[in-house]
């Protein structure tokens, strides 16, 4: 098992798997401010907007940077794969690319304007709307992989079967709102930790407990779409040792995180929080390995020549030694620490 | 219009646009280092109210060109899959360590931007220096790649698909050096002459301004050298167009036909049909110079090629004598600028003559920059990889791709319409520190 299981190819999509666990709950998170930028309420709506943008501001671009890390190791490490995903998932993720696009700018015009007018206030809203769009689709992206919708074109297709159908359906769509409520979970979580008022804290730990019990059901709403659209999912999630081991964790994680917020253990509910969208991740990599996508590709048939891999692991390996620091040094001067002084 | 155009046109303006944020990324932490470490140096607070003025500038077109840059390498699969499918293994190399760049360029400049109150004095510019570091360093490795799809090494041809793949060697390609060379220069001249244009417009109207004298001057100090060394560095790339590129070559210059001796033209219009360049000036042997390093050297014209493989020749002549055109405007404005800065560089308002061309100069590097791209990418059309891979086979089989194209230049345009007006905003009429309150408070 352990001969076979340690293969370059696998090491590399282990790698890649990190990659979208990183962007997963750092970038997820960012989306998720975004969202409650949208939905902030209350008497202190201003103070909630400029605690998220205050949080994001600093860190967004480096989190964003390990989705094109994930665009890179797959199209130079597995390349059939790649091109398989861009042309059968051509429109969702040119339409996440609008997102995406639309969502970074916005973020950007309206933090480096300092006017305080109509038009920034315009830049806000449309950060906040365009922060739903890129999870929802990342869901949709995963959702229509996990499910075994793809497969090789037969040639007797048509083009909305061929690049509508697969995702356009409830399992994949369910997977995106799924994205959009953990992403908001993750943000909240976080915000919890970030706030150096009491009241303002309170309002993010409300936040969490509802995006935590949105999470549950939409889960649960996930899986029983998954029994009759995604069955081999289904069945590898609830009968695969690895896979329900790590379906197992996702649960234990859910719960620890309600309780953590629940008794106001933030930065317990700062680890358990990620630990959930991982275990989420995880779960379904080991419930479809070794497919890269279920019904097309395998990790070691779509896999790039040993040369190749064994470059881009030394890259990697060298890369993270730079990264590493260097991201520390970042979270470090501006995540809230506790002992600070408060407001 | 069919799929293909469609693609090649979508791809033309997410390139057009990125490549502008990606050159004012490259260079703006250069300049952005300079003034911090002027303030740092002389307390003087016009260099701290420049640093972060520009700064402010950098980040939202750091953001913009993050963005964009982000669509583009989804739309190598998007676009060109079978592309990817084919080269990937080969070339995904740079594109990693450039992911690596670009990750440590996006950390630092945050530490920048928002670490001023937090870090200490030197921590902070030290900031600045890695940012302009990655920055220069993600863009070396992307045009690393881009000359290998010119100039194509690293494996062997087997039936239409590589064998013995060597990363490595791929990176080591012919056209790397020069390339990248030119591309970074090209930033440095482009940039500073764009931010010198903006100061030297503001001079214009207020003489005296010490804000603006010493944005001008450290401007300058970037535009200066690299717009002096450009002409250099192309002509290291026309030769290696000459050696890898021979119908690259004869299309920039509109040669036709197979020459001892061939003139360099100037201008003038080629003719595909009757297979002529009209009008154009001709320098008799200077081409052969040029390329091969003697007069009577010969010079493959387009006829050594299929006419079906012809680049657009029209497309890439003009292209080319536009780039060289302005290329050598902004070098003669780099030496003039040169030496009144030299002479008299303390008092630079009061030359309004400089002052007007540098206002000129403005745009003129990044249409430079755009008009070589054209050059060495419609050049090497119908090929994605020279010689190689051909552009139609590379292309994405979904149909109807006009609609992506409509709805990215849409955005694209939009995005460029609301940053122009972000920058007028904040950099040109930013309030709470305008030119005028500087100048107050440095007479104070």
């Amino acid at each position: 098992m352990s001969e076979t299981l340690w293969t370059l190819p696998n090491a590399v999509a282990l790698c890649a798997l990190l990659a979208i666990s990183a962007y997963a709950i750092l970038a997820g998170a960012d989306f998720g401010g975004g969202m409650w930028d949208l939905f902030a309420r209350g008497p202190r709506a201003r103070a909630q907007r400029e605690l998220i943008a205050h949080a994001i501001g600093p860190i967004w671009e480096a989190n964003h940077v390990w989705l094109i890390l994930v665009v890179v190791l797959l199209f130079s490490c597995f390349p059939p794969a790649f091109s398989a995903l861009m042309i059968s998932l051509n429109v969702p993720i040119s339409l996440m690319l609008v997102g995406i696009v639309l969502r970074g700018s916005a973020f950007a015009f309206r933090s480096h304007d300092t006017r305080g007018d109509a038009v920034q206030q315009r830049w806000g809203r449309l950060f906040a709307i365009t922060s739903l769009i890129t999870p929802l689709l990342l869901g949709v992206c995963v959702g229509t992989v996990a499910s075994g919708a793809l497969h090789a074109p037969t040639g007797s297709e048509t083009a909305w079967e061929i690049y509508f159908m697969p995702w356009l359906a409830p399992f994949p769509l369910a997977c995106g709102v799924f994205a959009l409520v953990l992403f908001a979970l993750l943000a909240a979580v976080y915000l919890t930790v970030e706030a150096e008022d009491e009241s303002l804290r309170e309002d993010f730990r409300r936040f969490a407990l509802q995006a935590a019990t949105a999470t549950f059901i939409t889960a649960f709403g996930a899986l029983l779409v998954a029994r009759g659209e995604a069955p081999r999912l289904h069945d590898a999630l609830t009968a695969r040792p690895s896979a329900l081991l790590f379906f197992a964790a996702t649960g234990v994680a859910a719960v620890v995180t309600i309780w953590a917020l629940w008794t106001r253990r933030y930065r317990l509910a700062r680890i358990s929080a990620p630990a959930q969208v991982c275990c989420i991740l995880w779960g379904w990599a080991a419930a479809q390995f070794p497919a890269l996508i279920p019904g097309w590709l395998s990790v070691e048939g779509a896999a790039a020549p040993t040369v190749t891999l064994q470059l881009t692991l030394i890259g990697l390996a060298g890369g993270m030694l730079l990264l590493a620091p260097s991201l520390w040094y970042l979270f470090h001067i501006f995540t809230h620490h506790e002992g600070e002084p408060t407001a | 219009m069919n799929d293909l155009l469609a693609a090649r046109s979508q791809m033309a303006i997410s390139l057009a646009f990125h490549i502008i944020f990606a050159a004012i990324g490259m260079a703006m932490p250069a300049l952005m280092v300079l003034a911090e470490w002027r303030w740092q140096r002389t307390g003087d607070p016009v260099y701290l109210d420049l640093a972060k003025r520009w700064s402010t500038g950098t980040a939202i077109m750091f953001a913009v060109g993050a963005v964009s840059g982000t669509v583009i390498s989804f739309e190598l699969g998007l676009l060109w899959p079978g592309f990817m499918q084919w080269a990937g293994a080969i070339i995904g190399m740079p594109f990693s360590l450039e992911g690596f760049a670009f990750f440590t360029e996006a950390i630092f400049l945050g530490i920048y931007l928002y670490g001023r109150e937090r870090i200490s004095p030197r921590a902070h510019l030290a900031s600045a220096i890695a940012v302009a570091v990655s920055g220069v360093s993600s863009a070396i490795f992307v045009v690393i790649a881009n000359a290998w799809m010119n100039s194509p090494t690293g494996f062997r041809l087997v039936n239409g698909l590589p064998v013995d793949i060597d990363p490595i060697a791929a990176m080591r390609n012919p056209g790397a050096f020069s390339q990248t060379l030119h591309m970074v220069i090209a930033a440095f001249a482009a940039t500073g002459m764009a931010i010198a244009a903006t100061h030297a417009w503001q001079l214009r109207r207020r003489p005296a301004s010490p804000f603006h004298q010493a944005g001008l001057r450290i401007a300058l100090a970037v535009a200066i050298p690299a717009a002096i060394l450009q002409p250099f560095s192309g002509d290291l790339s026309a030769r290696y167009v000459a050696k890898q590129q021979p119908t690259k070559l004869a299309a920039m210059e509109g040669q036709f036909h197979t020459e001892r001796g061939a003139p360099l033209r100037i201008g003038g219009i080629p003719d595909v049909e009757a297979g002529v360049t009209r009008h154009a000036i001709e320098i008799p042997g200077v081409l052969s110079l040029l390329a091969f390093g003697h007069r009577d050297a010969v010079v493959p014209g387009l006829d050594q090629t299929p006419r079906a493989d012809w680049p657009p020749v029209l497309i890439v002549h003009l292209a080319f004598q536009v780039m060289v055109a302005l290329g050598s405007y902004l070098a003669l404005l780099a030496l003039w600028a040169g030496w009144v800065t030299w002479r008299d560089g303390k008092r630079l308002g009061r030359h309004r003559l400089l002052l007007l061309a540098l206002v000129a100069a403005g745009p003129l590097g990044f249409l430079s920059i755009e008009a070589g791209w054209t050059v060495t990418e419609v050049g090497r059309q119908p090929w994605v990889i020279q010689g190689v891979f051909r552009t139609a086979d590379a292309v994405t089989p979904m149909p109807g791709l006009w609609v992506p194209f409509a709805g990215f230049t849409l955005l694209f345009l939009f995005l460029g319409v609301v940053t122009a007006t972000m920058l007028y905003r904040q950099i040109i009429r930013r309030p709470q520190s305008d030119p005028q309150t500087t100048e107050q408070q440095v007479a104070q």
